[in-house]
C-alpha cells in the first residue's frame, strides 16, 4: 500500500538540535528497505502561496490554506505492507519525537 | 423442531464471531463477512430441522459462510473481470507464525477492531457488531446514540480498516502489550455499558454477557497475559452481585445494604479461582488489583466482616499503578472504613482542594456520607444537595435524595 507521510512541525522551532532532527539516517534506512519512493523537505509556510479559482477568476493569496500551529515541513511517499508497517516507519522518523507525522493512504479503486 | 431452533440460537451466541472472523480472514471484506454469516444462519434454520443439528455447528456454519463468500466473489469476479483477484483470494491454509501458534480468527478480529488508528467509540461498537450477533439498533440503544449515528460510526470504521490498510491480525510480540491494553479497555467499557447504574434493559444485560464471554475467550487465547484473566475475574465478581444491586423499583442498593444471599456464589467462586490463577503468574496489573478488591467484598459474609484494611492497601497499590483521582476517592472510602471517617474525610478534602474531581457527583456524595457518619448533619446535607445537582442518572438522584431526607435536609 502507498502512503503519504506528512512531516509536521509544531510551528516555530523545535526544542531539538539539528543533529536530532537530521532525517538522513532514516532516509538511508528506508531507501535500503525499499519502502521509500520519494520525499523532500518543503520551505516553511511563510513561503507558501494558495491558489483558488472562483467563478473563473483566479485568486492567489499568501500563506498556507490553513493557519494552524502545526505546519508541514516535508513529505515522504512510502510503499509498504499495511498500516502497522507505515506506523513503524513513521515512528522512526526523527520529527516524530518533536513534531508529528500524519499517515495518509493513497486513493485506490 | 424447538430443539433445533434452540441449537441455532445457541450457535448464534457462540459462533457468530467465529464465522464472521473466518470470512474476513478469507476475503478481507467486512461487509461481505457479515452478510455471509447471516446467510449461513438462515440456511441452518432451513437445513438443520431436515438434516439434524451437525456435530460441530460452528464448523458447519463457518464452511457454509465461506462457500457463500466464494460464490459471491466468483460472481463479482465474472461481472467485473477481476478474476485475478479472486484467484488470489482463494482460501488457503492460514499462515502459521514462526512460533508455531495459530491464533484464533476471533482474536485477530478483536485486535483489528481495537486498532489504535480507530477512534475509541468505533473500537467498542465494531467489536460488538462483528463479534456478537447484536444488531446495530441494539448497540445504538445500549450506547444511547441514535441508530443512524451508530450505523455511520460502524461504516466509517470499516471503511478506514479497508482504505488505511489496517491489517487483520494479532500484532507482533513487541506491540502486544500496548495493543492488549486497548483490547482490555474496550472489553471493560463494554461491560460497564451494560453494568452502569440505571442501565437494566435487555440490551444491557446481553452486552454484559457478551463482554464476559469475550473476556473468557481473550483470557483463554492469551494465557501469557495475566491482566486478561484479571479483567475476566473482575467482571465475574461484579456480575455476581448484579441481582442485588437494584431494588424492586430499580433503585441502586449500596454494597453494605445488599442482600448477600442473592449474590451468585458460583460466579464468585469462578471469579476468585480465575483471579488466583492470574495472581500466581506474579505480574500484577490494575485489573488484577481491582479484581482482588472485588474479591474482598465478595468474600465477606456480612458488610461488617469486610476486610477494609486490605481493601485500603489494594487501592493504594492501584493508585500507584494507575494513578487517578477516582481511585484516590475510592481509597479514601476504604480508609474511612478501616481507620474511621475522620481519616477518610481528610483524604476527600485534599482531593476537593486539588480541584481534580470538580463536577464529579461521587466526590460530594462521599463527603456527605463521611460527614453524616461524623454527625455533622448540616454540612452533610449541603454536600448531599451538591451531589444531587451533579448526579447523572435518575437512580442515583433517588438514592441521594433519600439520604438527604435522612439527614433532615
Amino acid at each position: 500500500m502507498k502512503y503519504l507521510l506528512l512531516i509536521c512541525s509544531e510551528g516555530e522551532g523545535y526544542d531539538a538540535t539539528e543533529q536530532e532532527l537530521d532525517a538522513g539516517p532514516w532516509v538511508e534506512e528506508m531507501d535500503g528497505r525499499g519502502v521509500r519512493l520519494t520525499g523532500n523537505r518543503t520551505r516553511p509556510a511563510a513561503d507558501a502561496t494558495t491558489v483558488r479559482v472562483r467563478d473563473g477568476a483566479q485568486l492567489v493569496t499568501d500563506g498556507p490554506y490553513a493557519e494552524t500551529k502545526e505546519q508541514m515541513a516535508g513529505f515522504d511517499i512510502i510503499d509498504c505492507a499495511d498500516l502497522d508497517e507505515a506506523i513503524e516507519i513513521a515512528s522512526k522518523h526523527p520529527v516524530a519525537r518533536y513534531g508529528m507525522i500524519e499517515i495518509r493512504p493513497f486513493w485506490t479503486d | 423442531m424447538d430443539r433445533v431452533k434452540e441449537a441455532v440460537a445457541d450457535a448464534w451466541g457462540e459462533e457468530w464471531g467465529r464465522v464472521v472472523a473466518a470470512v474476513i480472514r478469507q476475503t478481507g471484506d467486512w461487509d461481505l463477512a457479515e452478510e455471509c454469516a447471516q446467510d449461513a444462519f438462515e440456511r441452518a434454520l432451513e437445513r438443520w430441522p431436515r438434516d439434524g443439528v451437525p456435530g460441530r455447528p460452528g464448523a458447519w456454519l463457518t464452511t457454509t459462510a465461506r462457500h457463500r463468500a466464494l460464490d459471491v466473489l466468483r460472481r463479482r469476479a465474472n461481472e467485473t473481470a477481476k478474476l485475478r483477484e479472486a484467484a488470489r483470494l482463494a482460501p488457503g491454509p492460514a499462515p502459521v507464525p514462526a512460533d508455531g501458534a495459530v491464533p484464533d480468527d476471533r482474536l485477530r478480529l478483536i485486535f483489528t477492531c481495537c486498532h489504535p488508528a480507530l477512534p475509541p467509540a468505533a473500537q467498542v461498537a465494531l467489536t460488538l457488531r462483528t463479534l456478537t450477533g447484536l444488531s446495530t439498533a441494539e448497540i445504538a440503544r445500549a450506547f444511547l446514540v441514535p441508530e443512524p449515528t451508530m450505523a455511520q460510526r460502524l461504516t466509517r470504521a470499516k471503511n478506514k480498516i479497508r482504505h488505511a490498510g489496517i491489517p487483520f491480525r494479532v500484532p507482533p510480540r513487541e506491540l502486544l502489550p500496548e495493543r492488549t491494553s486497548a483490547v482490555l479497555a474496550v472489553l471493560y467499557l463494554l461491560f460497564n455499558a451494560g453494568y452502569a447504574p440505571g442501565a437494566a434493559g435487555p440490551d444491557q444485560r446481553r452486552i454484559t454477557a457478551e463482554a464476559i464471554r469475550l473476556s473468557r475467550l481473550l483470557a483463554r487465547l492469551l494465557p501469557q497475559e495475566p491482566e486478561a484473566a484479571g479483567l475476566l475475574a473482575l467482571m465475574l465478581l461484579h456480575d455476581a452481585r448484579g441481582a442485588a444491586r437494584t431494588d424492586a423499583a430499580g433503585d441502586l442498593v449500596p454494597l453494605e445494604e445488599q442482600d448477600r444471599g442473592r449474590w451468585d456464589r458460583e460466579r464468585i467462586a469462578e471469579g476468585t479461582a480465575v483471579l488466583d490463577e492470574a495472581l500466581a503468574v506474579r505480574q500484577p496489573g490494575p485489573y488484577q488489583v481491582q479484581a482482588a478488591i472485588a474479591a474482598c467484598h465478595a468474600g465477606a459474609e456480612t458488610a461488617q466482616a469486610t476486610d477494609w484494611p486490605q481493601i485500603a492497601l489494594l487501592y493504594g497499590e492501584l493508585a500507584r499503578m494507575a494513578p487517578s483521582p477516582v481511585v484516590e476517592l475510592n481509597r479514601a472510602v476504604a480508609v474511612a472504613m478501616a481507620e474511621g471517617p475522620r481519616k477518610g474525610l481528610e483524604l476527600v478534602e485534599s482531593l476537593a482542594a486539588a480541584g481534580r474531581l470538580a463536577g464529579y457527583h461521587l466526590l460530594p456524595a462521599t463527603r456527605a456520607d463521611l460527614l453524616r457518619r461524623l454527625g455533622e448533619r448540616q454540612q452533610a446535607a449541603a454536600a448531599y444537595r451538591e451531589a444531587l445537582r451533579l448526579a447523572p442518572t435518575e437512580a442515583e438522584r433517588r438514592f441521594l435524595a433519600r439520604r438527604l431526607a435522612e439527614t433532615g435536609g
